[in-house]
């Protein structure tokens, strides 16, 4: 096809002329390409250098073992193991649902678990979330070898913390468990190890108390990373530390004794060592396996402790708060003694009630109790004494005697939640409640009832004061790191010895004297006798048409309404080693519900073992023989002989 | 004018064909994959494993090239349709093995390397269109009818490459055929009102957002917006983009030096041999290296553009502003891409990036470059010096 020569050299100008446009804009194009080099490498390098040392270089926190929780005589309470599980990292999985899936045909997962996990991993993707925990090796070894069909996960060997005493450490020691966003928001605890996956925090008890020594140090490592997470090398290490061992004034021995004997009871027991304050046992029951929390408990579980009406999550050692009742009336007495107000040998006469501003107020005792001195007034309980002795004394020296033999203050114990009970005052009653103190106030507080609070913990505080005569505070920690702490006596109490002597006397009488009203819970082991008082504490207020009617008896009111039962004492009577307090929530009368367990739990103690049957009165040993016979014990105690020093 | 016009007599023969070809080009190019093959060795941690078969591949590209090169222009300026017939069969035919097949397969395996038509389409359409070009008589080029079938004939491969989904060389070949189109000729207003319709389009589509006549579904408008804004989700389309602008920038004036990117090593960087392996370079040898290697495209370029300014030939002259602009719409597609300044579609950079495909594919078309060159007609007393 022949064609227009000028068509032609018309058709070739204009390619040239498009040419030259398009060369144009590929050069403006280029030169655009050149002006973002130039912001990216020259403007801003600097910046963009920083962000590649940090995409290179991580620092992986290594974290240490925590400390061991040991009992004076070096059994394990608190320990770690290894555990074997299965961690995620959500953005690492290509396809969640599916991984999760090939996973559940390898291993057994637990529906709840991984749910919560799930929900977790929507929160932090960029973190490991742990999908199952406590796999065995088997299972452990099939997930490895699948790695490479499962994107994201990791197999995992690592520390995890156990009890193997179970319950009976759960209100003591507490429980560690995940590190939660309120632990985050904790500005004093900044530890960069709060922020690694799978780490575990103390929660409650001595494990939170004392978390910043059972921790430990984190070690480091700093590893070249690629973006796969892969450590490529590693750079550097510097070794953590691993948290300080921890050894407890706590015998493991007489704890699961006790937590055995308390039972099902809603109760709580203490003992201590009245010389030098050691916290023996301090039992909260019924109890629960703080192994559930440590990996996070069940909905269903959790739901079943909280909703138990004798309440195993609540700390009753530190945190229960009952009216002392009559263990309260060595309070009363010494105070009224110290002031001069009465002798030891002084009578008051007890016709069953005592008027005052024309309210009536009555002694357990309808008939009265006669011609009372200290003495009687103690050991048969009898309250009227005691009425008069608050008018006498006042509230203000009641509550002053009462500091001093440590009620009504928050000891220093590791433990969480340690209440300071309440010691009412004049102030107190005007500042909180915006009301006068009256007469009868004093009267209530005189025998442990109306505002009086106090904690079992407080109470056995108070019996070892009273037993040693000397400023004894609770010692719940004996060493930390192989150094001993200082012991929990530091000076004599700042009472006249003697008053104590006669005070001692009087409690010696409540087991031993005839009408005691701990008579049934006396004991001899081998010559040596107890001292003590019970107490029962007024739940609800008596109407009067109660009163009339006669209606006392506990066994006829729902467990709710009944009284609680206490009971305090101390062995040797003569010369004072251990000091228990006993509180039984809604158990009826102190010297049937509390009495004949601390008698138990003092026997334990004194024999470092069971107690032999003949330490009991001859009438009782098959009754307790039965009871013995019933109990369930650790098996790895059983045999032990514990209360020796270690 | 046409090959029949052509002073035959005048262009050289037999080896002296070797000594006419564009050697300025042929050092261009072999510079440039010299680059390539400098960066390959150092993305793999000082191996060989990508830069060697890398070598091969551009040493099978200059045989193809040379061999294409000695093949008069006419001869391909007539297969060109031909060409264009088969390279679309082929995708037709890569697209229904590839949906019987599972999905995954875009390529015809030749024994020695795996062939993506769509590679091989950049390539013969712009053949086809040139050729196109010269047969229809200028005064005809701006008729609607003339128009609308090479757009159509640009828009089926299109449409097929977009199934797959490559999206990257889809918009390769529009842009690529549309650039040819400009360049024969076709007039502004046509460009103006596509240009004009694609904006209305786009406008359209993103203002309909919220309305009651939306015209996409909100899942739709989410894709859009990780698409042209991949940093607002640093770790999911925005992660790549992230990672590239860190390597490229920590690299600063001079680069850390040859073997020293971190980035690229530790594999934060994706597709770091393939379509991200400017950020390599960039990140080793700097501002310096990456404006380097943008100096030599468009050396290579201009080198392009001038031979065609020079040819007289129709077909030759639009066959190479063809190639240019393809060739310009890789690495400018690719490096947007890389510096964060476009989406990320899968665009290799051209002689550089590792893959079989692409450099063949490139090869052959600067053969057809270098045999429009060499093949020129001329001008009585032109190339007598190459008969001395």
């Amino acid at each position: 096809m022949k064609r227009n020569p000028q068509e032609l050299s018309l058709s070739t100008r204009r390619i040239t002329r498009r040419a030259l446009v398009t060369g144009g804009l590929m050069t403006a194009f280029s030169g655009l390409l050149v002006a973002r080099m130039n912001h990216l490498q020259v403007d801003q390098a600097q910046e963009f250098l920083l962000l590649a040392e940090e995409n290179r270089i991580k620092v992986r926190l290594l974290a240490p073992a925590r400390g061991v929780i040991f009992d004076r005589n070096g059994r394990i309470l608190a320990g770690n193991e290894q555990i074997y599980r299965v961690s995620m990292i959500r953005e690492d999985a290509d396809d969640v649902d599916q991984t999760i899936t090939r996973l559940r045909g390898l291993v057994r997962l637990d529906e709840e678990a991984l749910q919560r996990a799930i929900r977790e991993m929507d929160r932090r993707p960029h973190q490991a979330v742990t999908l199952a925990d406590r796999l065995t090796w088997e299972e452990l070894s099939t997930i490895a070898v699948n790695v490479p069909a499962l994107p994201g996960i990791t197999p995992e060997v690592g520390l995890s913390r156990v009890y193997p005493m179970g319950a009976d450490y759960a209100h003591v020691i507490g429980y560690v468990g995940r590190v939660s966003e309120r632990d985050l928001e904790n500005e004093e605890d900044d530890d960069p190890l709060l922020q690694t996956p799978q780490f575990q925090i103390g929660k409650i008890g001595t494990e939170r108390r004392l978390e910043s020594v059972l921790r430990g140090k984190a070690g480091s490592r700093r590893v070249e990373q690629n973006a796969a997470g892969r450590i490529m090398r590693e750079l550097g290490r510097t070794p953590g530390q691993s948290g300080k061992d921890v050894q407890l004034t706590i015998d493991a021995g007489l704890q699961n004794f006790i937590q055995a004997r308390l039972g099902n009871e809603s109760a709580s027991a203490v003992v201590m060592d009245v010389t030098n304050g050691d916290v023996l046992a301090a039992v909260s029951s019924p109890s629960y396996d703080p192994n559930l929390f440590v990996s996070g408990i069940s909905v269903p579980d959790y739901a079943e402790l909280r909703d138990n009406e004798r309440r195993p999550l609540h700390n009753k050692i530190v945190q229960g708060l009952y009216p002392p009742g009559s263990t309260f009336k060595m309070v009363t007495l010494l105070a009224a003694m110290e002031a001069g107000e009465v002798t030891a040998g002084e009578t008051v006469y007890c016709p069953g009630y005592l008027t005052v501003s024309n309210r009536r107020f009555h002694c357990w005792k309808r008939g009265g109790h006669g011609a009372v001195d200290a003495a009687k007034s103690l050991r048969e309980s009898c309250d009227v004494y005691y009425y008069e002795m608050a008018q006498r004394a006042g509230i203000d020296r009641i509550a002053a005697m009462a500091h001093k033999l440590g009620l009504g203050v928050a000891h220093d114990i590791e433990m969480t939640s340690v209440s300071e009970g309440l010691i009412p005052t004049r102030e107190w009653k005007r500042l909180r409640r915006g009301e006068a103190w009256r007469i009868g106030d004093s009267l209530n507080a005189s025998i442990g009832q109306g505002y009086v609070l106090t904690s079992p913990l407080q109470l056995a505080v108070m019996t070892a004061r009273l037993a040693s005569g000397l400023e004894v505070t609770p010692r719940l920690v004996r060493s930390i790191g192989g150094e001993p702490q200082p012991s929990g006596v530091k000076r004599p109490l700042d009472i006249p010895r003697s008053l104590l002597e006669k005070q001692r006397d009087a409690m010696y009488q409540v087991v031993n004297g005839r009408g005691g009203t701990a008579g049934r819970s006396r004991f001899d082991l081998n010559g040596v006798k107890w001292a003590g008082k019970t107490g029962t504490s007024q739940v609800r207020n008596i109407t009067a048409a109660e009163r009339a009617r006669g209606v006392f008896r506990n066994e006829d009111l729902p467990w709710r309404r009944r009284d609680h039962a206490l009971f305090v004492g101390y062995a040797p009577h003569d010369d004072p080693k251990y000091a228990i307090s006993v509180v039984v929530e809604h158990g009826g009368g102190g010297s049937a519900a509390a009495a004949p367990v601390a008698r138990d739990i003092m026997l334990y103690a004194l024999h470092g073992g069971m107690p032999p049957l003949e330490a009991y009165p001859s009438d009782q040993r098959g009754q307790i023989e039965e009871l013995f016979a019933g109990l369930v014990l650790n098996p790895s105690l059983a045999a032990a002989k514990g209360t020796s020093e270690a | 004018m046409s090959y029949l016009e052509y002073n035959v007599a005048r262009v050289p023969q037999g080896l002296q064909k070797v000594l006419a070809l564009n050697w300025a080009l042929v050092l261009l190019i072999t510079a440039t994959a010299g680059i390539g093959f400098i960066v390959l060795y150092s993305v793999s941690g000082g191996d060989w494993r990508w830069a060697e078969p890398q070598m091969k591949r551009f040493v099978l590209g200059l045989a193809v090239m040379f061999v294409v090169a000695m093949i008069p222009i006419w001869f391909w300026r007539n297969v060109s349709a031909l060409l264009f017939a088969v390279t679309l069969a082929l995708l037709v035919a890569v697209e229904l093995v590839g949906v019987s097949g599972g999905g995954a397969q875009r390529w015809i395996d030749l024994g020695f390397m795996r062939l993506q038509p769509s590679e091989l389409m950049k390539v013969t359409m712009v053949m086809m269109l040139a050729a196109y070009y010269d047969w229809l008589p200028p005064s005809k080029v701006s008729r609607l009818q003339w128009v609308l079938l090479p757009v159509v004939l640009i828009l089926i491969p299109v449409f097929l490459v977009l199934q797959q989904p490559d999206l990257g060389t889809a918009i390769l070949l529009l842009t690529g055929g549309g650039a040819v189109m400009f360049l024969a000729g076709v007039h502004w207003a046509y460009f103006a009102t596509v240009i004009a319709a694609g904006v209305g389009l786009v406008t359209a589509v993103l203002r309909s957002r919220g309305t009651d006549w939306q015209l996409l579904k909100d899942y739709q408008y989410r894709r859009i917006d990780t698409f042209l804004d991949p940093e607002s989700d640093p770790l999911g389309a925005g992660y790549h983009i992230t990672q590239s602008k860190i390597a490229l920038g920590s690299g600063g004036w001079t680069g850390k030096g040859f073997m020293q990117g971190s980035q690229a090593r530790l594999n934060f960087l994706p597709e770091k041999h393939t379509d991200f392996i400017f950020t390599t370079l960039a990140e080793e040898f700097g501002f310096v290296g990456g404006l380097s290697l943008l100096l030599l495209y468009m050396l290579i370029i201009a080198f392009c553009v001038a031979s065609a300014m020079r040819n007289k030939d129709r077909y030759a002259s639009l066959v190479t502003l063809g190639v240019a602009v393809t060739f310009f719409l890789f690495f400018a597609v690719n490096m947007s891409m890389v510096m964060g300044m476009a989406p990320v579609v899968g665009v290799p950079l051209p002689l550089v990036s590792y893959g079989g495909s692409a450099m063949v594919v490139l090869m052959l078309a600067f053969g057809v470059v270098q045999s429009a060159h060499v093949h020129r007609p001329r001008a009585a007393g032109e190339g007598r010096l190459l008969r001395r």
